[in-house]
């Protein structure tokens, strides 16, 4: 009689059966040390099952047949000479900015998951944590190979990793995810699985890569959505974890609470760069940073709050500031990175009048009052060829390390400060999100390693600025300042036949 | 308010008899195109049946195959081999 072809749920079982022995050569508690010590309390691990019961020969043949297309893309790409078809090559800054800024955070979690998938005592996230450990470390590497192709033509993208780990910027994604790691198992589960993954991700990778369609980068749209079709296992486990905490004790719920507030702020300050990215950066524009944070924050949070709120966890605090910043992040952060201009490894623009016609359209409330006026200004100067720079080495907020440039709520014309005295120092912060980060575990953020603080210091290659680019390995004069006039113009143009633009004479 | 379930998927070949049967089997879903991705809404409970997906695609479906097609969604999931679903129901 042939053997009946066993379910889904009868093939999870027996993959994950006897996997959560009971250790008997060595004490439990000292073959996984860490999971206790931040309070959380866990009665019965048997709770926590993956609800897409993935088994492992599944996710390989799935996995596999993903990379075979992938990579079939990425050939004919290379072959075809995609990069020829992109919208304009200043669209390449936002390809820049991705593979400097987050694609070391996927090789970061997949560090983090290995470690959490070891350190967790249950069956479910352990299996878990270790695709989604595999899953991120594909993501880097993808991304790395298909950017690759573009490396040979366009500036600012060799030297990626190295960048991540010294660009003032950079420090931003990067030290999002050393907090992260340097947290507990538990705590980092809700900030990477949780509030990254679930709640905050989609504003990521959707725009990103619709972006991408929509500007003719064929292989980014392709490892893009490759990678996206993963996260929506790790999504998965992000809403997973959080009702499995809420559900094993009520004593975990002030804690939960509290990281949850933390990370969405975190993972908000972080996403600033996306909310740039959209509204200045793509040629051609998707949506606005403000109709995404609508669809899936205002929108989809609100479905998933309404649903946690029967285990009495609350809305993120400080959710409505982060509303209200919606309308204002992308405009600031832009203006910094205009002014910095010499010291970022990407070029920069004014926004031309079509541009500006868009932001007011998008941004009724803000941009013509506030914003418009700004970048009409700076490209009178640069036509008077007095383009501003900002020589100062700004001040940075101590938790999220971003310049001090964001304004108060209900007051965008004034610039938001706040510090806090401890251990006989004072440090700064750009709101009251990041102060009371700070302010809970002064400890940890007393020791943040903020790039202006460094260059002060003398630990980034010397005094001057052409010292500190020279540390960050930026070439200065093809990496950094406007598009206009830059190497990556000139090869555009020649590929266009256009004649260079009259400034890059 | 409704609570949204949600799903997104690939803008192609392989995801459109998905997107069918959503379409056929919750009358109340709305589409959002996007570049290279379509986003479906449906009030508290999106339901995938292999089945309907099988009635469109024209041989058969693994409801396991949804993650070659699958960019995000919104809803506590179960999978079966039957049906996927997305709800906020309990």
């Amino acid at each position: 009689m042939a053997v009946k072809k066993m379910g889904l749920k009868q093939k999870y079982a027996h993959l994950t059966r006897g996997l959560d022995w009971e250790t008997s050569y060595q004490k439990m508690d000292d073959v996984f040390p860490y999971d206790q010590f931040e309070g959380i309390k866990i009665t019965d691990w048997s709770k926590w099952e993956d609800p897409f019961r993935l088994t492992m020969d599944s996710y390989w043949k799935f996995q596999a047949e993903k990379e075979r297309k992938l990579y079939a893309v990425i050939d004919a790409f290379a072959q075809n000479n995609g990069q020829l078809n992109v919208s304009d090559a200043r669209y390449i800054n936002v390809l820049k900015l991705f593979l400097t800024g987050v694609s070391p955070l996927e090789y970061q979690a997949h560090r983090g998951f290995a470690f959490t998938g070891r350190h967790m005592r249950g069956v479910g996230p352990r299996i878990a944590a270790q695709m989604q450990s595999l899953d991120e470390l594909r993501h880097f590497q993808t991304q790395a190979h298909t950017i690759s192709h573009y490396n040979k033509f366009f500036d600012g993208i060799a030297e990626f990793q190295h960048m991540h780990d010294r660009v003032w910027y950079l420090s931003v994604p990067k030290s999002f995810f050393d907090d992260a790691r340097a947290s507990g198992p538990f705590e980092f589960m809700i900030a990477i699985g949780f509030a990254f993954e679930y709640v905050l991700t989609n504003l990521l990778f959707v725009p990103f890569m619709s972006g991408a369609a929509y500007n003719g980068d064929m292989s980014t749209v392709t490892f893009g959505f490759s990678a996206q079709s993963d996260e929506s296992r790790h999504m998965t486990l992000g809403i997973e974890v959080i009702k499995f905490l809420l559900e094993q004790h009520p004593d975990n719920l002030p804690i939960v609470q509290k990281w949850v507030d933390k990370w969405f702020w975190r993972g908000f300050k972080v996403l600033g760069l996306v909310a740039m990215m959209m509204d200045y950066m793509l040629p051609k524009k998707v949506m606005s940073w403000k109709e995404a944070w609508e669809i899936y924050f205002t929108e989809a949070g609100g479905s998933l709050f309404t649903d946690l709120e029967r285990y009495g966890l609350k809305v993120p605090k400080y959710a409505d500031v982060a509303t209200e910043m919606a309308e204002h992040i992308s405009h600031q952060n832009w203006a910094v990175f205009y002014q910095y201009t010499h010291a970022a490894a990407f070029h920069t623009w004014t926004p031309d009048k079509e541009h500006l016609d868009w932001l007011s359209e998008k941004y009724p409330n803000t941009f013509d009052k506030y914003y418009r006026p700004r970048w009409e200004m700076w490209a009178k100067m640069d036509e008077e060829g007095k383009r501003f720079y900002n020589m100062a080495l700004p001040q940075l907020c101590q938790t999220c390390q971003i310049p001090m440039a964001y304004t108060e709520p209900g007051d965008p014309t004034q610039i938001s400060f706040r510090c806090t005295e401890w251990n006989g120092e004072m440090y700064h912060f750009c709101s009251d999100g990041c102060k009371d980060i700070f302010d809970d575990e002064p400890e940890k953020y007393a020791q943040s390693w903020l790039p202006v603080h460094q260059i002060f210091q003398g630990n980034c290659g010397g005094p001057t600025v052409p010292d500190v680019l020279n540390w960050y390995r930026l070439n200065a004069g093809a990496d950094n300042m406007d598009y206009v006039g830059s190497p990556d113009e000139q090869i555009w143009n020649s590929w266009k036949g256009k004649a260079p633009a009259e400034a890059a004479e | 308010m409704a609570q949204i379930a949600s799903i997104t998927l690939y803008q192609n070949d392989e995801a459109r008899p998905v997107m069918e049967a959503i379409l056929q089997d919750n009358p109340t879903a709305r589409v959002l195109n996007m570049p290279g991705a379509v986003k479906i809404d449906v009030d508290d409970e999106l339901i995938i049946n292999r089945a309907t997906v099988e009635e469109k695609l024209g041989s058969e479906w693994d409801c396991q195959q949804i993650h070659m097609v699958l960019i995000s969604m919104a809803g506590n999931l179960d999978e079966d081999d039957d049906r996927i679903t997305l709800s906020w129901k309990h």
